[in-house]
This record gives C-alpha cells, structure tokens and sequence, in this order.
C-alpha cells in the first residue's frame, strides 16, 4: 500500500455567499488511521468533509483523497470512499434491508448485507419503511451503507449523533473494526469521549480553522500542567506543602476542605504530597490525579462550551 | 479490537448494467409501494375511462366515447407517470438527501437518470397493458400505424420527463408536489384528454395545442381512432418540447 497519506488538505477555503465556511484549513489524514474533526455547530466540521466527498468544490487551497481531486476525479474516487451523511440519504418508502442490499449491489465486491444487519442491530427495523424508523436506526443503515461496499476510506459525518448509549457502543466498535482492518476512518464529532475513545488523531477546528491537533493524548498533555485533587480538613497550611513541591508547583483550598495542586503530577510529586498528609494527620479523602480532556482543551482554546 | 477481516479493503464498482438494473428495479419498486402515486398513475385514468365511457357527461362528438376516451387516457398515463409522478418523487429524493447520497456512490449520475427512465418505462408499460385491456373491454376498436403510436409514446415520455425533472430539481419539495398536481388537473381538463380541444374558443384552442399533453393525445387520436399515418405535426411539438425540457433540466437541475 502506498504511504501517502489518505487525505491532504492545505489551505482550504470555501465560501457561501458572505460567509467563510472553512478558512484557511489544513488536515492530513495518515492511511489506516481514524481522524476526528471536532468542533462546536457551525464550526465548518461537515463543510470539510463533503469537500472531501467532492460535494463541495473549493474556493481556495488544495484537497486530495486518495491522491486524487475529488471533484475533477470524483467517478475515480467515488467507488473507493464510504460516505455516511449527517441525515437521509434514503428513500422515504424503502425498507432497511432493502436499502443496504441495494448499495451493496453497486459494489464490486461488498461485505455480507446480512452479517451488517445483524452486527448493527436493524433486524428489528423489520418492513418498516425507512420515514417511519426512529432516529438511531436510520443512523446504523446510513453507517452500514458507508461501509457495506468495503470502501478504503469512509467519512462519517457525526455517527452517533442521537444515538442511545448501547448503539452508540456498538458504532464505536464497528469503527474499531474497521480500523483493525486497515480502513482509513474520518469521522466529524462534539462528543469529547468519542474522539478520545476512537482517534489516532484529533484536529479541532473552529470558525473554520485547524486551531489544534494532534493525538488525544498529546492535546491533553500540553499548556496547563496536570492536577491532583483531594479532601481533608478545612485550613491545612499549603505553603509548607508547597515548600516539599517543586518550585513551579501552586496548591489552592478552592472550598473549605477542598484542595487543589497544580504541576507535573508523577510518582515523586504524589508521593511527596501523601507524606505531607501523613505527618500532618490528614487524610487525603478523594485522592484524584485529573488528566485534561479534550474538554478542557477546547475551552482553553476557545473559551466556549463544546456541546450547544 | 482484533482484526476479523470483514472489512479489509476491496473497493470497487459493479458494472454498470447491474447498477442500472438494480438501480430500475429499486426506483420503480418505489414508485408502485407509494399509495398516492398509484391514485394519480393507475386510479384516476381507470375511473376516467371507466366513467366518461359509460356515462354520457361529456360530448365526444361522432362514433364511440371509448375510441375517443382510450388515446386520451393513454396520453394522461404518460403525463401522469413521467411529469407528475417523476417530479414528485424526484423532488422528495432531492429533498431527503437521496440524490445526494447516490452521488458519492458508484452509480454515474447518468446512469442513475437512466434507471429513473428505465422506472418510467417499466410503469408506462403496465399502464397501457391495463388500460387497454380496459378499454377493449369497453368495446375499443383502434387502427393505425403501432410504430406511430410508440413514437408519441417515447416522444411524450421524453417532453414530461424533461419537464417534470426540471420542476423537481429547481423547486422546493412541496412547491413541486402541490405545482405538479395542479399542472396535472389543468391539463387533464385543457389538453383535449377527456375534453375535444374544439369545445374550447378558437384562440385558446390554438394556445393550447401547443401543449404537449394536446400534441400526444391528438397525435394518439389521429392514428388509433382515425387510422392516420405519421402525425409529424404532433410529434414535432413534443419534440420541441423534450429538447427545450431536458435541456433545462440538465442545465438547472440541482442534486441537492
């Protein structure tokens, strides 16, 4: 298989009329990998991806997928690509299984339509035309359509946007079966959980710009340093705490009672801070070491909540 | 998540004839489950035929009302079907995502425009093979040219399917849905379907052969009734008709 990576996008612009969608957004996308592309509504999540999908043709910059232009190669593209939009896509009056076994049959060479209906659960949608089933199953077809013909890449376009927590597990997994099995995911997101669950990589985006990426892990790691948190009596004197702490530390009683210390949280730091409570008699009640989220990060960047 | 190897990679399309086949078959499954379009595309022309043969409302003029009725009924099925019902259920696909989501799939929107055609065909077939039986029931007696009337037919198919597509991809759902029923019932009554066009005052007269639906049921009527040759001057309106309709509609159809 060759490297280069499944999507390149540099310098996307793309306008509607007065408003700039995307501004200037750069992504890479790396082969086998699953990328989250999260942001707030209106942040320009869905407008990246349907440029990716060749749905929408670019004001400026430059997109590849799959080393090709998916608007100029798009009858190229198209058969290599799942795609799961954020809503319809299917006949008002077809059944589920109707539906998923006809996509199959625009494929060459597409998984089982059963061993899908199963693993998502859609037996239950039954004859049901599709206008009449609930939310949450019109999500599992449209994701069993992206991936039914057995696509190099799929982009889906919030997968478990409305989804109760037991479909959402089971999408999670599905994804994670994909990725086992070499398919490159993109998938848009303002669930903080499912991108840190699901992606290698994670680029948030606001006001259409790339304003930070990076692995969950590495996004969660920098600016702010980690926290310990804990319980005791109200009053302790920090400043002898603080005095056992390296310099950079800073320790606050945000309530009476409540303590919190900031700085690089490792096995020396913790143990420095419980021998301090031992020879002052307290008992740390709800030790917690508190990572930083992707949450965090986001009202860091942007200074707004993510989920509105 | 351990590897099972159900989704390994192996991307592709199928060849076209089955897209497209696969692609008919599941547009006109679609087209015959859908209640309302089977009141406009199998219903109301029956009970027409049915009706005006049997009771006398409307003067047909000389000879039978059936072998008036029959070529005029046969006209309003194709409109039915490829005008009204086309851009009805086209407006809708457009509406809930469908043609959307069928355009990041493998199927050329070419052959997806092929299938619906081919959906169309299907149904005007079924169309005619009932009306007919219906209409000979009725003590039919046609003659005339058969080439002649698959000629209006395929004629008549491209001029509403031109008109019906640009309607469904250029207007909202529901203003195609409520614009598409009123064109239907207006040229249901002025097309000289159910009507002789010569009831109308001469200006109007000359207005309204101009329609389409005018040219298909008069063209029909001059070769199954009157036993006429080639009806050029009928065949020339819809000709007209499916060039400046399909023309529009590739040119302002829009998929979402």
């Amino acid at each position: 298989m060759r490297m280069d990576p499944a999507v390149e996008m540099t310098g996307l612009v793309k306008r509607y009329g007065a408003k700039t969608a995307v501004d200037g957004l750069d992504l890479s996308v790396a082969r086998g990998t699953v990328t989250a592309v999260l942001g707030p509504n209106g942040a320009g999540k869905t407008t990246t991806v349907e440029t990716c999908e060749g749905y929408r043709r670019p004001d400026g910059g430059r997109v590849r997928v799959l080393g090709l232009d998916p608007v100029r190669e798009a009858a190229a593209l198209r058969p290599r690509i799942g795609v799961m939009l954020q809503s319809g896509g299917v006949y008002a009056g077809a059944r589920a299984e109707e539906m998923l076994r006809h996509t199959a049959k625009l494929h060459a060479d597409p998984v089982d339509p059963a061993l899908l209906i199963e693993r998502l659960g859609l037996e239950s949608c039954g004859r049901t035309p599709y206008r009449r089933l609930s939310g949450g199953q019109q999500q599992r077809l449209a994701l069993a359509m992206a991936v039914v013909g057995r696509p190099e890449l799929v982009f889906l376009d919030e997968p478990t946007a409305g989804l109760d927590p037991q479909a959402r597990r089971t999408t999670w997994e599905l994804i994670r079966e994909l990725r086992a099995d070499g398919v490159t995911v993109v998938l848009t997101t303002h669930f903080m959980d499912e991108a840190e669950q699901l992606a290698d990589d994670v680029a948030i985006i606001d006001k259409g710009r790339v304003i930070a990426s990076g692995t969950p892990e590495e996004l969660c790691r920098g600016g702010a340093e980690n926290t310990l948190r804990f319980s005791g009596r109200p009053g302790l004197d920090l400043a002898s705490l603080l005095k056992a702490l390296p310099a950079d530390s800073a320790a606050v009683e945000l309530t009476p009672g409540s303590y919190r210390i900031e700085g690089k949280v490792d096995p020396q730091m913790l143990a420095t801070v419980t021998s301090w409570c031992a020879q002052h008699g307290v008992m740390p009640d709800r030790l917690a070491v508190e990572r930083r989220t992707l949450e965090d990060v986001f009202l860091e960047l942007t200074g707004k909540e993510l989920r509105s | 998540m351990t590897a099972t190897g159900t989704f390994i990679p192996a991307p592709g399309a199928a060849s076209l004839p089955r897209m497209i086949g696969a692609q008919t078959a599941l547009e006109t499954r679609m087209l015959l489950r859908n209640g309302e379009q089977l009141l406009l595309t199998v219903v109301i022309p029956t009970l027409l035929l049915v009706l005006f043969s049997a009771v006398d409302i409307v003067d047909t003029g000389a000879g039978k009302a059936v072998d008036f009725l029959t070529p005029g009924v046969l006209a309003l099925a194709v409109m039915s079907t490829a005008f009204t019902g086309q851009a009805i259920a086209t407006g809708f696909e457009r509406r809930y995502g469908v043609l959307k989501r069928l355009g990041a799939s493998p199927l050329p929107r070419w052959a997806l425009m092929t299938a619906k055609t081919g959906s169309v065909l299907v149904t005007e077939v079924l169309q005619i093979a009932l009306l007919t039986v219906i209409a000979f029931a009725l003590g039919w007696s046609p003659s005339g040219n058969p080439l002649a009337v698959l000629l209006l037919l395929a004629l008549g198919t491209a001029a509403f399917s031109g008109l019906g597509l640009l309607m469904a991809g250029t207007l909202r759902a529901e203003a195609t849905l409520a614009a598409a029923n009123l064109v239907f019932l207006l040229l249901l009554v002025g097309g000289g379907v159910i009507v002789p066009l010569d009831r109308f005052p001469d200006t109007a007269r000359s207005v309204l052969e101009l329609l389409p639906i005018s040219a298909l049921s008069d063209g029909l009527r001059d070769v199954l009734r009157h036993g006429a040759g080639m009806p050029w001057g009928d065949l020339g309106i819809l000709a007209v008709w499916a060039v400046l309709g399909l023309g529009a509609a590739a040119r302002w159809f829009r998929w979402e």
